[in-house]
């Protein structure tokens, strides 16, 4: 409280302190007779000489950023289109710090060079149709430069992947990602939001799951069952707000419910197997050195983005969409730490979309192997495929309850 | 409530025989002066606090976890307990600051200010075409700007999702707490702003179109009014696709529409919203978003090619490029918007249309700055606070230019999307160069607004402080953004877990941002004492006190209903005749006919 009185104390104090600056100015520009209108030789030639400074100090100041911290911290790309990415980049900052050191350059050395000097008339010089015509030219074969060099980049980027690309689904939510790899089939199951339930968070479909969703919602934990009893059950006293949120629980529910149903009736079972052979890896994501993967992006709540610094590669994950991005890793995580010379150094994949209150918190390491290795991290994860180590239990259940 | 305190010492000036009263002349005014200053109150007012809640949320990015007796005095120990504030107050900060100094200060304060100011003086006109609807469009603006910082005191914190406002988070209370009554009150705000900037916009083309005085041909105005032209279409045209993407927010948050959302689980909740579309919000939002950024930045460019043109005492290069660029970038600004989305999941080909379309504008725009440079070029520069601003306009929007052509390409753009480059490039082409603008505007129109001249001294520190506090907040911002880090970060431990090298990077480089915006933002106390000061105590100002040549410096100082005492000026030139070869005068104004024998430039 103190310090807030100081602080208060202090600026007050600093303003009553201008103000008597001023009046003294004010009287004294009052003798020289001057309005403010005229500015004097000394302050154009003082503005004019500090226009030339500043341009030296912004050039300096530009310059050892540059060397300081260099043409990007992330280091070298670690993926194929990576490579090109950076080549595209380096090539365009050329092109754009030449033009920004020309440009400025100019600017600045002839608000130096030009400061009103008496006697010395300012030039009338309307238009030259020549000198426009110039420079709108130039830019633009530059641009087309530019324009064919990046389309070339992104078209390669984004054309769709390979047929025998691992295909891997990143699923996102607030806050954290989880993978589901396709499996021996390098097919990944089908999925739909509505059949997710605590043992199927990432809503996989087969019409076991299905059976499981609508179960749940018939008979689980405030499931229409309980909610239709609870409503009607005449010694409950409900508040009207609360008698209102449950009516509409109940509706979304009959609703739901009634769309699992039609699903079950459309739902193809020869598919399943396409989904009993996912496997689901959390918090790390491993890819094998060489291989090309076909990401898969998905979302349960809201918008989040896929974010890979050092692969060079980003893409929005969007609820309600299938989104995809594929790249080729070219360094393993350990030639990585051998380049960086940090032992401790890993690739991770960042949420780069505005998702929420832990959204600088979401994230999810990856690590990239050699061939040999990865087959062996591979290896031990069939034992743990979506049949074995989530549904085994909830199947027999589920039958059993039947 | 300044424009009521310092315009109730004017008050006995008024002629007996106007019989105003206080209400009638600065509070309810149709009178285009005084709503032109009454924006600018406004817009200053909303410009502090929005850069108070900047600073506010750099000193956390500066030192994560640091308690600090200046967060806790604004935030409180409710958002901000021990002097940290919480991970939701830092995102609702953002997105406040980044809305307020979008269409607040930059697009209400702006164009509000000078386009009511000085499209009827510089075209020789009694008023704006409608006194009664310019009221009306300072009033709702008014009155969203009250909503809107409102919504910073709601008990569960103002909007939370960025200034942008994406839903699916937007949308849904249980995803962020700012989605509840905060996201209401932002997008109610927002209605009546678009409300406010639809009716001025119109206001502004009537008045350009039919209310111009004899001899004033198109190719006669000034370049101010054809910003200011253009960037009332460009409003009218975007301004309702906003209008309707934050409708059809309210119907998903209030009517349970699915417009936007589609298979959403949140909180443990299922939504049983299906086949809406994330993307369609965006396409509608950048749709307005994008020529935004023209509403924007043309008028700064219009009020600097005036500025730069006067004190050069030169005619500006180029006047009809300058049109046809100006006209060339309002054109090109409507089919580059999907620029923002090119990793959003939209088609890849599509993107690489908006690839060639976006590219494109870097063409007007370079003709504008290499006119601008031509412009002083062999002049006579006399270096006026306006001056001095219009200078580091030029050269911040081309600093932030040369990044756009970065951003533009679809392939650079996967590695560089949403971090801060991105930041650093619109906070330098947009937000400098039109804050830049706005403050030559200040400086050189002071005299006819307040009939005072405002202190020079004081205008070059504030410049100098301004421009190096700027520089130094965003050249190292962009190599931050290189480096990958995320914008809207509440800090970035998460590459300490990484990355230890890039970690050290990016905190180094934060501290000196922090500390360069800090610098900045104390400057800016400098402009805020001489501006008030200078209204009631600054030197009576003469006429014409930059010898300029376009109308409004024909008016008397004294401000008067009609503008002109008897009858309106007739044009006879264009508004550039400076150090014309054979005159006396280094200037010609505008209503000085033609010698015999004279040609027209």
């Amino acid at each position: 409280m103190v310090i807030k009185l100081v602080i208060i104390a202090v600026i007050i104090l600093g303003v009553i302190a201008i103000a008597q600056l001023m009046r003294v100015y004010e009287i004294s520009s009052k003798l020289r007779k001057n309005n403010e209108a005229e500015i004097s030789t000394r302050d154009n030639k003082l503005n004019a000489n500090l226009m030339l400074l500043f341009m030296l100090a912004m050039f300096g100041g530009f310059i050892w950023l540059m060397l300081t911290y260099g043409w990007t911290g992330r280091g070298e790309a670690a993926s194929v289109h990576g490579i090109e990415i950076d080549w595209l980049l380096n090539l365009n900052f050329i092109i754009i710090i030449a033009v920004f050191f020309i440009t400025n350059a100019l600017l600045f050395g002839f608000a130096y060079k030009y400061v009103k000097r008496p006697g010395v008339k300012a030039f009338f010089y309307p238009h030259n149709n020549k000198l426009e015509m110039l420079w709108t030219i130039t830019p633009a074969v530059v641009l087309a430069v530019i324009i064919i060099l990046g389309l070339k980049t992104w078209n390669e980027a984004t054309s769709g992947a390979k047929a025998e690309s691992i295909r891997v689904e990143l699923f996102s939510k607030q806050f954290d990602w989880t993978a589901r790899y396709s499996g021996v089939d390098n097919t990944l199951g089908k999925f739909d939001y509505k059949v997710t339930t605590d043992n199927n968070e990432l809503a996989i479909l087969t019409t076991n799951t299905i059976d499981t969703a609508i179960q749940q919602m018939e008979n689980g934990i405030m499931g229409i069952k309980t909610l239709e009893d609870r409503l009607n059950d005449e010694h409950l006293m409900l508040a009207p707000k609360d008698r209102d949120a449950m009516m509409e629980d109940l509706d979304r529910k009959n609703n739901l419910v009634r769309l699992l149903y039609q699903m079950k009736g459309r739902h193809d079972s020869r598919l399943d197997a396409q989904a009993w052979d996912d496997f689901i890896q959390k918090d790390t994501l491993y890819l094998c050195k060489g291989k090309e993967y076909e990401f898969n992006f998905r979302s349960k709540d809201v918008i989040h983005s896929a974010y890979f610094p050092h692969f060079r590669a980003q893409m929005n994950t969007v609820p309600g969409m299938t989104t995809r991005f594929k790249f080729i890793p070219i360094v393993s995580t350990i030639e990585m730490r051998d380049k960086k010379n940090d032992t401790k150094f890993n690739y991770a994949l960042l949420c780069n979309k505005i998702c929420g209150g832990a959204h600088y918190k979401m994230k999810m390491m990856v690590v990239v192997l050699e061939e040999s290795e990865y087959k062996k991290w591979e290896d031990s994860k069939l034992t743990e495929t979506f049949r074995d180590k989530y549904f085994a239990s909830t199947v027999v259940s589920v039958i059993e309850e039947i | 409530m300044a424009v009521v305190a310092h315009e109730a010492n004017g008050h006995q000036d008024s002629h007996d025989h106007h019989k105003e009263s206080f209400v009638s002349k600065y509070i309810f005014t149709q009178d285009h002066k005084m709503i032109g200053k009454q924006f600018l109150m406004t817009a200053v007012f909303m410009g502090v606090v929005a850069m108070l809640l900047s600073t506010l949320f750099r000193i956390q990015i500066a030192w994560p976890g640091e308690g600090s007796d200046f967060v806790s005095f604004f935030l409180g120990n409710e958002w901000a307990p021990g002097g940290v504030m919480k991970e939701d107050m830092y995102l609702g900060l953002v997105t406040i600051h980044g809305t307020i100094m979008v269409f607040f200060l930059l697009t209400g304060g702006l164009s509000g200010t000078f386009s009511n100011m000085l499209i009827p003086l510089q075209i020789g006109a009694r008023d704006m075409a409608s006194g009664f609807l310019n009221m009306l469009s300072y009033w709702f603006f008014f009155l969203s700007s009250i909503i809107m910082l409102a919504s910073l005191f709601v008990e569960s914190g103002p909007a939370m999702s960025g200034w942008t406002v994406y839903p699916p988070l937007s949308a849904l209370p249980q995803a962020v707490s700012g989605s509840g009554l905060g996201m209401t009150l932002w997008l109610f705000s927002m209605a009546i702003f678009i409300a406010s900037s639809l009716i001025g916009s119109l206001n502004y083309i009537v008045t350009v179109l039919n209310l111009r005085t004899k001899g004033m041909t198109m190719t006669k105005l000034p370049l101010t009014i054809w910003a200011f032209f253009i960037t009332a279409i460009i409003g009218v045209l975007s301004f309702p696709v906003l209008f309707s993407a934050a409708l059809l927010l309210i119907m998903d948050r209030m009517a349970g529409t699915s417009f936007y959302l589609s298979d959403i689980i949140v909180g443990g909740e299922m939504l049983s919203q299906h086949g809406g579309s994330p993307l369609l919000y965006q396409h509608l939002f950048w749709f307005l978003g994008h020529p935004e950024v023209y509403i924007v930045l043309i008028p700064a460019l219009g009020l600097s090619s005036e500025v730069i043109s006067t004190n050069s005492r030169k005619p500006i290069f180029g006047y009809r490029a300058m049109i046809g660029s100006i006209l060339a970038i309002a054109f090109l600004s409507f089919i580059v918007w999907a620029h923002h989305m090119f990793v959003t999941g939209m088609n890849p080909f599509l993107g690489s249309v908006f690839v060639f379309t976006t590219l494109l504008i870097a063409i007007p725009s370079a003709v504008k700055v290499f006119n601008y440079i031509t412009t002083l070029w062999r002049g006579s520069i006399i270096f006026t606070p306006a001056m001095l601003f219009t200078i580091g306009l030029v050269s911040t929007f081309i600093t932030g230019g040369v990044t756009g052509i970065i951003l533009a390409d679809a392939a650079l753009d996967i590695t560089i999307h949403d971090t801060y480059f991105v930041v650093a490039h619109f906070h330098v082409v947009m937000g400098l160069s039109a804050v830049f603008g706005m403050f030559a505007g200040v400086y050189h129109w002071f005299p006819k607004m307040f009939g005072r001249m405002i202190n020079t001294r004081m205008g070059y520190v504030h410049f100098w402080i301004t421009i190096i506090g700027a520089y130094g907040v965003f050249f190292p911002m962009h190599f931050v953004g290189l480096a990958g880090a995320p914008r809207r970060y509440y800090n970035y431990s998460v590459y300490q877990d990484f990355d230890v090298e890039t970690f050290n990077l990016m905190l180094d480089l934060n501290v000196i941002i922090t500390i360069f915006a800090i610098i900045a933002a104390l400057g800016q106390g400098i402009f805020l004492f001489n501006f008030f000061y200078s209204i009631f105590r600054g030197p009576k100002a003469d006429q014409n006190p930059w010898r300029s040549n376009t109308l409004e410096w024909t008016t008397p100082v004294e401000h008067i209903h009609g503008n002109w005492p008897g009858e309106l000026p007739t044009v006879h030139r264009w508004p550039y005749d400076y150090s014309k070869p054979g005159a006396q005068e280094d200037f010609i104004p505008q209503n000085v006919p033609l010698k015999e024998g004279e040609e027209e430039h």
